[in-house]
């Protein structure tokens, strides 16, 4: 059994068929709308290759809906005409028939009748002549019998522009049998049932193909935030190259340990209420470690260590003013203080990545408040080329295989490198972080043993991120105006793995 | 970074011979500096102003450098070439020499009134100078970007320039009341008392900003020369009398400022740089300054420092094994002369008044390293044998967010800082209820205060986001942050996870579901047993009456769930029913 009745029909009529049949015909012969075989025709092309079917289009003229009361009841003017008794009839009782108003003027141009205006009670029509011939609706009547052809080609456009006739296209088919034609077709089955299985139907069934090219429902589900989906990674990147993460759940810092403590001086112009978030409350620490606070001040304003210091007055009351961290250095002071105090000294590798705050000016690539990703070792004997090789290790986990070092400045590391890569779509090398090795005057006062050199490096997480997700605007990325779209559809983070081909309008 | 922008045929002229852009960026890179851009005043001007202001503009090519922030010695074209021509080993570094002059010394007696304001003060001679055009706008670029830089925009230091011939010592620096000030500044026609002046300058867009130094001072330092005639009146302006000129050919330098150590920097920076263009190429001559207490010193310092570093430290350090003699001429092409003496493992450095920035081993260590070319440095990987450890909160942290997602919310990511009217007025809180932490500097509302909660934050993602289709199931685990006695600053993070669900009902039974699971995977089991979790209903403003509950686990209450109030919903510009959950995660570490 086909796809109902009229598939049925159309093959068995296709068995009979010399070469093959049109779908319009066979819809007006079985008296069906052509909707219906078009149907039928599709229903058995998907089934393979039954039949054959070839699109047409065809032009041809049908009436309107007022060309086709026309055919049937005869042209306004006709009408007109009609009722126009031998006596004649008052202009004003005939103008209140339904055809009355388009009648009278064509009927009037037509000269099948007349208007005596000197008539006692107004304006009285006449016929002119005793008959007429209506040739509006014989030609109509043709073309309602499929003969428009038979019209000429001025007729037909006179009767277009009285809205009459329309030009339709109508498509149809031409169907012819197929390689594998037969008028026995089954019916497909849409999916596979439990009852199928069971009574094992499915192996006489023959299955309706899927359409691989249409789109899958995509599942209900939650999603991970890509900047974080970095984050992730990093952390995954530091674990596997042996650093123990340092905690940095303290966004509320000191002077003291933001500053002070990295032998940051207290005029620097970081420590500027432009560059700064200040707490007005709690406005200032309650407790710092007096100790270290001395080792600290005496060598910003004296020196030791081997430093002739910065030669200021350093004021107790600068480094208790308590602030939102500028940078996550912050807890890496904090943490290799507790470090020196444990003795006798072990070898560290630390890392963190956590929240900094700037009182920066805001545009496209900076925010209030970003991430920070920083690496620290402290061991005996470490060198600038020890920074390199760890440098190379941690980018190539990156996907970051050239990259350079040029000479840069850093209040509290001394050498330091700013760290610069390729970038194959900018052509040009950009600066992918910043390190060094700490400074004795920070290291010393804290305890840490003389021969032990720190070495360091940071980066935002936010660059990274937005240059492996493609956002140029990092308001899409992080804080509440984040597009929740992009964060659906982005992809895993693998930072290692040959990026993407660049998405498409269409794809974005 | 301080930019400092020099006209490229110039630079090469002084270099002595030219370099594509390509050829001086990487000369630029090698040596710590970078080429930032390529322009000329016309570009500048045109990008600025338009095309129309830029026309008759100049374009000549101009190359803006970025040099390190504690490099004031590079801060100018002289200095730049000096040191990249001393890098290149095509000059010596030059000696700065002070010299005491023929005649009289001039000398500047600072009064006790300054105490209060402006306490110190440094000067010297630069005796027979031929300035030309482009030297004298330079002079004046690098007292402009010491003046940026180290002088911290003049608050530490302020210069003063001037025309020693139009003036007769000894000059006075002291401090008087602004109305008693009366003198002609730069260029102005006329007179004008200090208190005048300070109005006057209020709208102006360079001097504007220092004013707020001396502004609410009783009195304004001022300098006087014998006649009574007015110098300056540091840190806002000079007097026109003794101003400057191309013609001028002794040039008297003060130094004002609240930091003498920076004072006496500044001072050895400009007369170093400047001295190349005396009739006796870097000589200056000294110049006496009288203290209150009646001590006398003669400035310049123009000190040289002897440094004493062990060869096997610069390589250890930098991971290098050079000669002793091959750190010293590495080292020497920093401008830091250097000898090997001693046992053949000592090198005696020399830290010429320009490098200021050396203030320790280390930083000879680098300038060794920066010569030696970072690039050229073999890396190795250290042999430091480490276990890593996760900190435990952000351990728990990524387990938690991972199982979030599976549970279907999707993560944000909100800001830490945000307006009092978020973490209070918006959740029907008084803002004194919430032990907020203040921040007293927010260039905008947005800025107040650190959040208590997340809440607000995934309430402004879902307005923010309103037009994807619903419901919306957001969560956040981060930090908030409270004022807490107990720690040293004050104040502490806990760590919060948050979650709504924003849909055309509230879905209370959602947000309570996802509770159960968020205990499920705690292990934490149902039932007021020890070590379980119950909600009992409770109430908070920003719930709907008889929706809201409090979540105990462990013995103690660590969050609440519920429908949100409707003047909550309205409060952030939603529509829709919504309900909430946020709990404090740290109990389950």
């Amino acid at each position: 059994m086909a796809d109902g009745p009229v598939a049925d029909v159309l093959l068995r009529r296709l068995e009979a068929a010399d070469g093959g049949l049109d779908s319009a015909e066979l819809a007006a012969e079985l008296g069906v709308e052509h909707q219906a075989v078009v149907g039928a025709v599709k229903s058995l092309q998907a089934l393979g290759e039954i039949i054959e079917a070839e699109l047409r289009s065809t032009k041809r003229w049908e009436l309107t809906a007022e060309g086709e009361e026309i055919a049937r009841e005869g042209s306004h003017e006709a009408r007109v005409f009609r009722s126009v008794p031998p006596e004649g009839l008052a202009q004003s009782e005939l103008m209140r028939l339904p055809s009355g108003k388009v009648g009278f003027s064509k009927a009037m141009s037509n000269k099948w009748i007349r208007v005596d205006k000197s008539a006692a009670d107004g304006p009285r029509v006449f016929r002119v002549v005793d008959s007429m011939e209506d040739d509006v609706q014989r030609r109509l009547q043709l073309v309602r019998g499929g003969q428009a052809e038979k019209l000429a080609e001025k007729e037909r456009s006179e009767l277009r522009k009285r809205k009459l006739l329309t030009e339709v296209t109508l498509k149809t088919y031409w169907v012819s049998k197929g390689s594998a034609f037969s008028t026995s077709v089954s019916k497909q089955e849409a999916e596979l049932s439990p009852e199928m299985i069971s009574s094992g139907s499915w192996r006489d069934r023959p299955f309706k193909p899927y359409n691989f090219s249409a789109r899958g429902v995509l599942p209900d589900s939650g999603h991970l935030h890509p900047l974080l989906k970095v984050r992730t990674q990093f952390r995954q990147i530091f674990l596997e190259m042996g650093f123990t993460e340092m905690p940095t759940d303290n966004f509320i810092e000191s002077s003291f340990w933001n500053f002070d403590a990295l032998f940051q001086p207290q005029q620097h112009p970081a420590r500027d209420q432009h560059d700064t978030f200040f707490l007005q409350d709690p406005a200032e620490a309650l407790q710092l470690p007096m100790d270290y606070v001395h080792r600290v001040k005496r060598t910003h304003s004296q020196g030791g260590y081997g430093s002739q210091g910065y030669k200021y007055t350093w004021k107790l009351d600068e480094a208790r003013k308590n602030l939102l961290r500028t940078h996550t250095t912050a807890a890496s002071a904090r943490a290799l203080y507790r470090l020196a105090r444990k003795k006798p000294f072990t070898p560290i590798k630390y890392f963190s990545i956590d929240r900094v705050f700037r009182n920066e000016t805001l545009d496209a690539t900076h925010l209030a408040e970003f991430h920070q990703i920083e690496g620290v070792v402290a061991d005996h004997g470490l060198t600038l080329g020890h920074l390199m090789g760890v440098l190379r290790e941690f980018f190539t986990k990156l996907g970051i295989t050239q990259l350079r070092f040029k000479p840069a400045y850093n209040p509290y590391t001394e050498p330091s490198m700013e760290v610069f890569s390729y970038h194959q779509g900018l052509k040009k090398w950009v600066e992918v972080g910043n390190s060094g090795l700490f400074r004795p005057e920070m290291l010393l006062p804290m305890g840490l043993p003389e021969n032990v050199s720190v070495i360091a490096w940071g980066l935002s997480l936010e660059r990274p991120t937005m240059i492996k997700y493609g956002i140029n605007n990092i308001r899409e990325l992080v804080g509440h105006k984040v597009n929740l779209q992009m964060v659906y559809d982005s992809p895993l983070c693998r930072l290692d793995a040959e990026p993407g081909p660049p998405q498409t309008q269409e794809a974005a | 970074m301080p930019t400092v922008s020099v006209k490229r045929d110039l630079l090469f002229k002084a270099l002595g011979r030219t370099y594509t852009d390509e050829e001086f960026d990487e000369l630029c890179f090698e040596f710590g500096l970078e080429l930032d851009e390529i322009t000329s005043e016309k570009e500048i001007i045109s990008k600025e102003q338009g095309d129309k202001k830029a026309e008759g503009a100049s374009d000549v090519v101009l190359y803006k450098i970025d040099v390190p922030a504690n490099r004031y010695d590079l801060l100018c074209l002289e200095g730049l070439v000096r040191g990249l021509q001393v890098f290149k080993e095509r000059i010596k570094a030059p000696l700065y020499k002070r010299v005491m002059p023929n005649g009289e010394i001039q000398k500047l007696i600072i009064t006790e009134e300054t105490a209060k304001i402006r306490p110190y003060a440094v000067a010297a001679v630069l005796r027979n100078i031929k300035f030309t055009k482009d030297r004298y706008d330079s002079f004046i670029e690098l007292q402009e970007k010491l003046h940026q830089n180290i002088c911290r925009k003049r608050a530490l230091v302020a210069i003063g320039a001037h025309d020693l011939d139009s003036l007769s010592g000894p000059f006075t620096f002291t401090a008087k009341r602004p109305s008693d000030i009366k003198f002609k500044p730069l260029s102005k026609t006329k007179e004008y008392t200090a208190c005048e002046l300070m109005n006057i300058y209020k709208t102006d867009n360079h001097l504007k900003h220092y004013l707020h130094i001396i502004e609410n001072k009783p009195l304004y330092p001022v300098i006087y020369d014998s006649n009574g005639v007015v110098l300056s009146m540091p840190p806002i302006i000079n007097g026109n009398h003794s101003k400057i000129t191309l013609n001028t050919r002794n040039v008297f330098i003060e130094c004002t400022g609240t930091d003498f150590t920076k004072a006496k920097i500044v001072l050895d920076i400009i007369v170093t740089m400047f001295s190349e263009y005396c009739e006796n190429q870097f000589t200056v001559e000294a110049a006496e300054v009288v203290f209150p207490n009646g001590k006398s010193y003669t400035f310049p310092e123009l000190a040289y420092r002897k440094e004493m570093v062990r060869a096997d430290l610069i390589n250890k350090k930098v991971g290098i094994r050079e000669t002793p003699e091959n750190l010293a001429k590495l080292l020497t092409r920093m401008c830091l002369k250097s000898e090997v003496i001693g046992d053949g493992n000592q090198i005696e450095i020399e830290i010429p008044p320009t490098r200021a920035d050396i203030i320790h081993a280390c930083d000879i260590v680098e300038d060794a390293a920066i010569a030696y070319g970072y690039n050229n440095i073999q890396m190795t990987l250290p042999k430091t044998y480490t276990i890593a450890n996760q900190f435990p909160l952000n351990k728990l942290t990524e387990l938690l967010r991972h199982d979030m997602a599976a549970a279907g919310f999707t993560e944000a990511l909100t800001f830490a800082l945000c307006s009092q009217e978020d973490i209070a007025d918006k959740l029907g809180v008084d803002i004194s209820a919430t032990k907020a932490v203040h921040i007293s500097n927010p260039k905008t509302a947005e800025f107040q205060v650190a959040r208590t909660t997340l809440l607000p934050g995934l309430l402004k993602t879902i307005a923010a986001n309103r037009k994807m289709p619903l419901p919306l199931k957001l969560f956040e685990i981060s930090d908030i942050v409270v004022k807490d006695s107990s720690r040293d600053v004050g104040a502490r993070n806990y760590r919060h996870l948050c979650a709504v669900y924003y849909n055309k009902n509230p879905g209370f039974e959602i947000i309570h579901g996802l509770l159960d699971r968020i205990m499920q995977l705690l292990d934490v089991p149902p039932g007021e047993k020890k070590g379980g979790y119950v909600i009992k209903a409770s109430e908070g403003p920003a719930f709907f009456p008889g929706r809201c509950a409090e979540v105990f686990a462990r013995g103690q209450s660590i969050g609440k769930l519920g429908v949100l109030h409707p003047d909550v919903i309205t409060k952030f510009e939603l529509t829709m029913p919504c309900s909430s959950l946020e709990i404090n995660i740290e109990p389950f570490l």
